[in-house]
């Protein structure tokens, strides 16, 4: 019974396997970085026009407390900095950075290649909400 | 789908088949037979469907095992230092261990009984006491950290502890020497009469569970050994079974046991309210610790107390009454309904069953057989539900299914005995190996118990297991108590002497335990929340050290000014706030080797260097696959130099 259930698994995995290779098609397709949205919660986010200061500086407070022990806004340190992000990266891929780090290491063409970049540090989860992550989102928007 | 069924069926078969064979081997392996293996099998992955909180006995530790596998998940520290936790080793937990007798390391513990809302089991608490230097502990089933520990005054051997009542109002605490009360230089040959024993009742602040002792109740000169609390009918009332009512001082294996009824007593704690309302004790000044561990500053702090308040039931009427039960009872059990208190009466032949309507009828009509120092005795024969007749040799504890069956354990003859209560029949026994002291039914103490399983505790393991060496394992053994006879499944060992044990079903605890901690709501004086908060203060000869980690840095990293002959505090906290991601620090020549952090915690250690150099530290726990680069340098210079405090990260 259990070779038998082994066996049933099996064919769920091969089926699971062609879907992903599938996925890993789309996304090679999606590699460009002002396409690619990332693997994560966010599937489409459009961004106002004008920064939300007030935002932006709850946004900083955060970063702070969560981020910077591995991100200094101007400078490559255990992970990138993040000044100039809005011009490399899509709002979507950025918030599903901080909320899906484990999925965007193991999936995302991107993320994949920043770790080996970063010596194989991969970012960690600090569980922000993902209000918490729109916040340090539009404090991304005020660096320069 | 279909052959698989048929597979499956056909397997299932098999096994019954081979299983049945086994059935036939008479051996002491009870295990093998059936499909018991299957019974215990949690699979990889899997969780399992019963917390147990095994008390660790004399390492002074609650232990917590998952049911039905027996797997060992977590030692709390309660009453000892542990070094794997670091708890009496950081600066954070050092007050917890604190007494009025001055730090004490190590204690020896007996008894954990679970919080319970209207008689059931509701996940909260688990109490502990301390048998030696007499406390009770409060653990947080949130985080399974040891949150509050309080010293029981006028108490020594704190041995018919912690058992709670069906609302938490009160875990008690009972003496089990008697001893002068207060305290004073007095001839040992003077006990008779001038000894006594305090039983206490603790009450528990329903919304955080913080415990005062609200009154003790001043007894005879007794030892107290077990106790539980009545439930349903009989709310209100707290059983204490007593030995030594000989109040003989010395050659207590003789001279104890020369009556042939000793009591249990019956404490009516409403009552005991009302007087204490009505201003009806005394004050007696008597210092004990109170200490309190709080989960927002993570660090644990320590009052003295002064005094307590006591109740002298000869002045009392209605307060306490005896029931007279055959030959130094230890266990004192109340059943599921409240109704029935059963009596194990270590050197009788048969079980003593009390009623508690009788007694309530006993006390109404006066049907007492004399007194002792003032309390009423209720008339044997009077309360007596019925007897339980020679079901084995030492009857020790009592715990109940959902079905109306007890199960007792039988220290001499090392069994378990299932019996009918009402009936007082006996239906079953097994054996267990060897001379088993308590068992526990997961709610087993309560209004609802969950009858699948009993776990018997013993207290010699002698050949069960490989040898090592003279001092072999302790443990515990696993029935399945689902059918009308018991059937042993399994063999597990325990840490320390596994005393006694609470148990309830994993979905009252599992979805409710804490993940991290939240950075937001450290309020560690000390803490460091963010690397911009990362630093070093020098005060006098006074060294701290904020300091932050996360995958996998210290923040700062490399600290120079520091000299021989400062105490150099590390306050770390962990930045993270992913569950299960704690990292450590060890600091060459620090007494502490690794101080292991949870997401969103402070923790301290002290450093006093005493060697001029550059001295390293590093993470303890294998944190990242960056966890070897996680280290850190300080530059210790000699008292006179004048090198500047300073501290860097990447230099900067």
């Amino acid at each position: 019974m259990i070779a038998l259930l082994g066996l049933l698994t099996a064919c769920g995995d091969k089926e699971g396997g062609n879907k992903a290779k599938d996925k890993s098609n789309e996304t090679v397709v999606n590699a460009d970085p002002m396409q690619n949205k990332g693997i994560g919660p966010i599937k489409e986010l459009i961004l106002p026009a004008t920064i939300d200061e007030e935002l932006a500086k709850t946004g900083e407070a955060n970063y702070v407390v969560k981020c910077s022990a591995c991100h200094k806004a101007n400078k490559k340190y255990i992970g990138p900095a993040p000044a100039g992000i809005m011009e490399r990266r899509t709002p979507e891929w950025i918030m599903n950075m901080i909320l899906n780090p484990e999925g965007m290491i193991a999936e995302d063409p991107i993320a994949k290649q920043l770790l080996i970049e970063y010596n194989g540090a991969p970012m960690a989860n600090q569980n922000l909400t993902e209000e918490e992550a729109r916040s340090i989102l539009e404090y991304f928007r005020t660096l320069k | 789908m279909k052959t698989l069924i048929r597979v499956s069926f056909a397997l299932m078969t098999l096994s019954m088949v081979m299983s049945s064979c086994v059935n036939n081997d008479n051996s002491n392996k009870g295990a093998l037979s059936s499909n018991a293996a299957e019974k215990v099998y949690v699979a990889p992955g899997e969780h399992d469907d019963y917390y147990a909180f095994i008390s660790g006995g004399f390492s002074g530790q609650l232990a917590v095992h998952g049911l039905p596998s027996g797997r060992l998940f977590k030692v709390i520290p309660v009453f000892s230092v542990d070094p794997e936790k670091a708890y009496g080793f950081n600066e954070e937990t050092k007050p917890m261990l604190n007494t009025s007798h001055g730090f004490v390391p190590w204690d020896d513990s007996h008894h954990p009984d679970l919080s319970q809302t209207e008689g059931v089991i509701d996940g909260r608490w688990c109490f502990i006491n301390a048998n030696n230097t007499p406390r009770i502990a409060r653990i947080s089933l949130e985080t399974f950290e040891t949150e509050e520990i309080i010293e029981i005054p006028n108490s020594a051997g704190n041995h018919s502890s912690s058992f709670v009542t069906e609302n938490s109002e009160y875990v008690v605490a009972g003496t089990r020497f008697s001893i002068p009360i207060p305290q004073r230089d007095m001839s040992i040959a003077e006990y008779k009469g001038n000894f006594k024993g305090s039983l206490s009742f603790i009450k528990v602040d329903p919304e955080n569970g913080h415990m005062n002792i609200e009154f003790q109740v001043l007894m005879p000169g007794f030892n107290y050994d077990l106790a539980h609390p009545g439930r349903g009918a009989s709310h209100g009332w707290m059983f204490f079974s007593t030995y030594n009512t000989e109040e003989a001082n010395s050659l207590m294996e003789v001279n104890a046991s020369q009556n042939d009824k000793d009591f249990i007593a019956a404490i009516n704690w409403k009552k005991a309210e009302e007087y204490i309302k009505a201003g009806k004790f005394r004050t007696v000044s008597s210092e004990y610790a109170h200490n309190v561990y709080d989960e927002s500053t993570h660090t644990a702090t320590s009052t003295m107390k002064s005094e307590v308040r006591v109740l002298d039931p000869a002045d009392l009427p209605g307060l306490v009454y005896f029931m007279p039960t055959p030959k130094s009872p230890h266990g004192c059990d109340v059943d599921p309904s409240g109704e029935y208190i059963v009596g194990s009466g270590k050197l009788a032949a048969a079980l003593t069953v009390h009623s508690f309507s009788k007694m309530l009828k006993a006390i109404e009509e006066e049907n007492f057989d004399g007194e002792a120092y003032g309390i009423p005795i209720l008339s044997y024969e009077g309360t007596l539900a019925g007897t339980v007749n020679q079901p084995g040799l030492g009857p020790l504890h009592t715990e109940f299914d959902d079905k109306g069956n007890a199960y007792t354990t039988f220290f001499i003859s090392s069994e378990v005995v299932k019996w009918k209560l009402g009936t007082w029949e006996v239906i079953d026994r097994k054996p267990t190996y060897y001379s088993v002291g308590h068992l526990m039914i997961p709610g087993g103490n309560s209004r609802k118990p969950f009858g699948k399983y009993v776990l018997a505790m013993n207290k010699i393991t002698k050949d069960r297991y490989l040898s090592t060496g003279p001092e072999v394992c302790q443990s515990a053994q696993l029935y399945d108590i689902s059918g009308e006879k018991m059937e042993l499944l399994l063999d597990f060992p325990t840490i320390g002497e596994p005393h006694y044990a609470a148990g309830c079903p994993a979905d009252l605890i599992h979805p409710k335990t804490k993940k991290i901690y939240k950075l937001e709501d450290n309020k560690h004086p000390y803490a460091a929340i963010s690397e911009s908060e990362a630093k070093v203060v020098r005060d006098g000869k006074n060294v701290h050290i904020y300091m932050t980690m996360i995958r996998s840095h210290f923040a700062p990293d490399n600290i120079e000014g520091v000299k021989q002959g400062d105490r150099v505090y590390f306050h770390v906290t962990n930045l993270e706030q992913d569950y299960d991601v704690p990292h450590g620090i060890g600091m060459i020549g620090a007494n502490t080797s690794e101080l292991l952090i949870m997401p969103g915690q402070t923790e301290t250690f002290v450093w006093e260097p005493k060697k001029v150099g550059v001295w390293p530290f590093y993470c303890t726990d294998f944190c990242s696959a960056l966890h070897q680069e996680m280290q850190g340098y300080v530059r210790v210079s000699p008292e006179n130099s004048n090198i500047e405090l300073s501290w860097t990260l990447d230099g900067e």
